[in-house]
């Protein structure tokens, strides 16, 4: 398969998904959503389970750019959107906000008035922000990496006190730890899909610098690569696109790291069309993710995280069974 | 006089000796037998149900040690708070020598105690049948002649407050959110059987669990005519798509709870009756808004 062909299987692929998207919910499988010409199962069909078949393709989409970045930009297969401590800071931004609310304190109302989705995008990239300001800049990977996982395990420490101490979040904050696509809207679209396009074309715009650092750091700068310019500027699409999934759909899990890995294969080490192909092998595994979560115990749903993890998970087995997965990722 | 009141006083105290005087032995949750020769004078409780069960029952005073949660009645704040849900302290809960300790199932650290020689009753409290049946248990361990008298109380409360919901509000469907995913409270878990006691319509039937996450489209599909919410996400409900069509939305029939309500509407316990009251207050609200 060439890489134009599966560049459109995928994209296919990511519509057909999106029509089944709009077949399934609460009463599983059915038509009827479709056929009705009645008032409520037109609404269920646009203004719930098309914004949320989109909603759920383009958070999938962002976070494949966010974990192709990340690993490109590390070097390192196994680097995923989180990696820099984004996931602990959206989670303790939600938790101050859920605690906060509760408690009715003076900073509540600031906090309330903020919501759960612009504390979770503030949280993460502002703890991006801070692993950039402890590494003292992206000048050195491993003093970015080993920043990253200080942050990271700080504010998860952080955030587990909170909970804690108020046992009433519990349940809220399980929700947003296991990824949540149900409430997707289309105001939801309107900041996923511009910080796509944004974030999607600066990483795009890097590619080049990606595949000469891909050669090794000393490699890349005898290029005449600017490395610090190009890394702060990966950083910060990292942080852009991994903020705008959390805040719309909690920290799905997986999707980021799997998405690259699942079309790594067919770019040959060119970051250009892995970053293409990342964005839409992670929508469409998100967006049937989604759709496996509200359909498998319809009206129940699954937190969409939990099968991600198995569909990526087991793809990937799948891909190493047959062999591809060890010589390409390496 | 005096000697005729001491002859008295010496008489009811033999008379309490020997109404104590055969072990009481109680049977708890995971089939354990505990036996008491007499009725526990330091008690430890590590649920916020099981604390205020034993206040309900007269003998607060009685407890010297409660989980971190207990808050009600005020007089156990005051006391040492031993843990919380997933943190008991042992040593703490030891040193402070009880005579018996009253928690939940979830915490497994039954075994521990045991084994340390303190004895354990393990009580779930998840339905009203649970409330009914942790009064009877823990009546008898305190050597109550009728252990069930605060639970016919309550009871008779509860049957008061269904009987102040006004007419109109009969039958009318009722969603209850729990909390924003959307988890919702089913037909069988605790919050269910009072809204039913309320002569309420729970659109999530009991074959779904008692806290099911559901698919918000459910909701929509259900089209409710009473919904029941934490303030907190009261005030985006009408943002979520496809919600603004619900009937209850439409008609401004949201009842929102603060925290402290929210918090005794959820708790199985003898306080069951004021979170009944917190809810039939919103429906006679709503019954007046309408006739108006």
């Amino acid at each position: 398969m060439s890489l134009r062909a599966l560049a459109l299987t995928l994209l296919a692929a990511g519509l057909a998904l999106l029509l089944l998207g709009l077949c399934v919910g609460s009463t599983g499988l059915s038509l009827e959503a479709l056929r009705g010409a009645d008032d409520v199962p037109r609404a269920i069909l646009w203004e719930i389970r098309l914004p949320r078949s989109i909603g759920a393709w383009l958070t999938g989409a962002l976070l494949g750019v966010a974990g192709a970045t990340a690993q490109g930009l590390f070097r390192n297969p196994l680097a995923d959107p989180y990696l820099l401590g984004a996931s602990a800071g959206a989670a303790l931004g939600v938790a101050l906000v859920l605690v906060g609310w509760g408690s009715g304190a003076v900073a509540a109302s600031v906090l309330a008035r903020l919501g759960m989705t612009g504390a979770a995008f503030a949280g993460s990239v502002g703890a991006m922000v801070l692993t950039l300001t402890l590494a003292r800049g992206a000048e050195q990977t491993l003093r970015l990496l080993l920043a990253g996982v200080v942050v990271g395990v700080v504010l998860l420490a952080a955030t587990s006190v909170l909970t804690l101490l108020n046992p009433d979040v519990l349940r809220s904050m399980q929700v947003f730890m296991l990824g949540n696509t149900a409430l997707l809207s289309g105001a939801s679209i309107a900041m996923l899909l511009p910080v796509l396009v944004l974030a999607g074309s600066a990483a795009y715009g890097a590619s080049r610098a990606l595949d000469a650092l891909a050669l090794g750091e000393s490699t890349a700068r005898s290029l005449g690569l600017p490395l610090a310019g190009v890394r702060f500027a990966l950083v910060g699409v990292l942080a852009l696109c991994t903020g705008a999934a959390v805040a719309q759909c909690g920290l799905v899990a997986f999707v980021g790291l799997v998405a690259p890995h699942l079309v790594r294969g067919r770019c040959g080490g060119a970051h250009g069309p892995l970053l293409a192909l990342s964005a839409l092998a992670g929508g469409a595994l998100l967006l049937s993710a989604d759709i496996l979560a509200r359909g498998l115990f319809a009206p129940q749903e699954l937190p969409v995280g939990i099968v991600t993890s198995l569909l990526g998970g087991v793809y990937l087995l799948v891909l190493m069974q047959r062999g591809r997965f060890g010589r390409t990722a390496a | 006089m005096i000697r005729r009141a001491l002859v008295g006083l010496l008489a009811a105290a033999l008379l309490a000796a020997t109404a104590h005087a055969a072990p009481v032995r109680i049977t708890d949750d995971l089939q354990h037998v505990v036996a008491f020769d007499q009725p526990p004078r330091r008690i430890v409780a590590l649920l916020p149900s099981l604390t205020e069960t034993v206040c309900a029952l007269g003998d607060c005073d009685r407890l010297v040690g409660v989980d971190r949660y207990s808050n009600w009645p005020a007089q156990v704040e005051k006391l040492p708070k031993l843990g919380g849900l997933d943190d008991p302290q042992v040593e703490a809960i030891v040193a402070l020598r009880p005579d018996v300790v009253l928690l939940a199932p979830s915490l497994r650290i039954q075994d521990r105690l045991e084994a340390l020689g303190l004895k354990v009753l393990v009580l779930q409290t998840r339905t009203q049948a649970d409330v009914r049946r942790v009064f009877q248990a823990l009546g008898e361990m305190l050597g109550r002649p009728d252990p069930l008298a605060p639970w016919r109380a309550i009871d008779a409360d509860m049957a008061r407050i269904a009987a102040t919901v006004p007419p109109s509000m009969h039958g009318r469907s009722v969603y209850f959110e729990v909390d924003a995913a959307p988890y919702a409270a089913g037909a069988s878990s605790f919050i269910g059987e009072t809204l039913a006691r309320l002569g309420l319509r729970n659109v999530v039937g009991p074959e779904l669990g008692p806290f099911p996450k559901l698919n918000p489209e459910f909701v929509v599909r259900a089209d409710p005519e009473l919904v029941m919410i934490g303030r907190r996400n009261a005030d985006s409900l009408a943002g979520r798509p496809g919600w603004s069509r619900i009937r209850a939305l439409k008609a401004h029939a949201v009842c929102a709870f603060d925290p402290a309500e929210s918090d005794v509407i959820a708790r199985p316990g003898p306080r069951m009756a004021q979170g009944a009251e917190a809810m039939a207050r919103c429906l006679r609200r709503l019954a007046d808004a309408s006739a108006q």
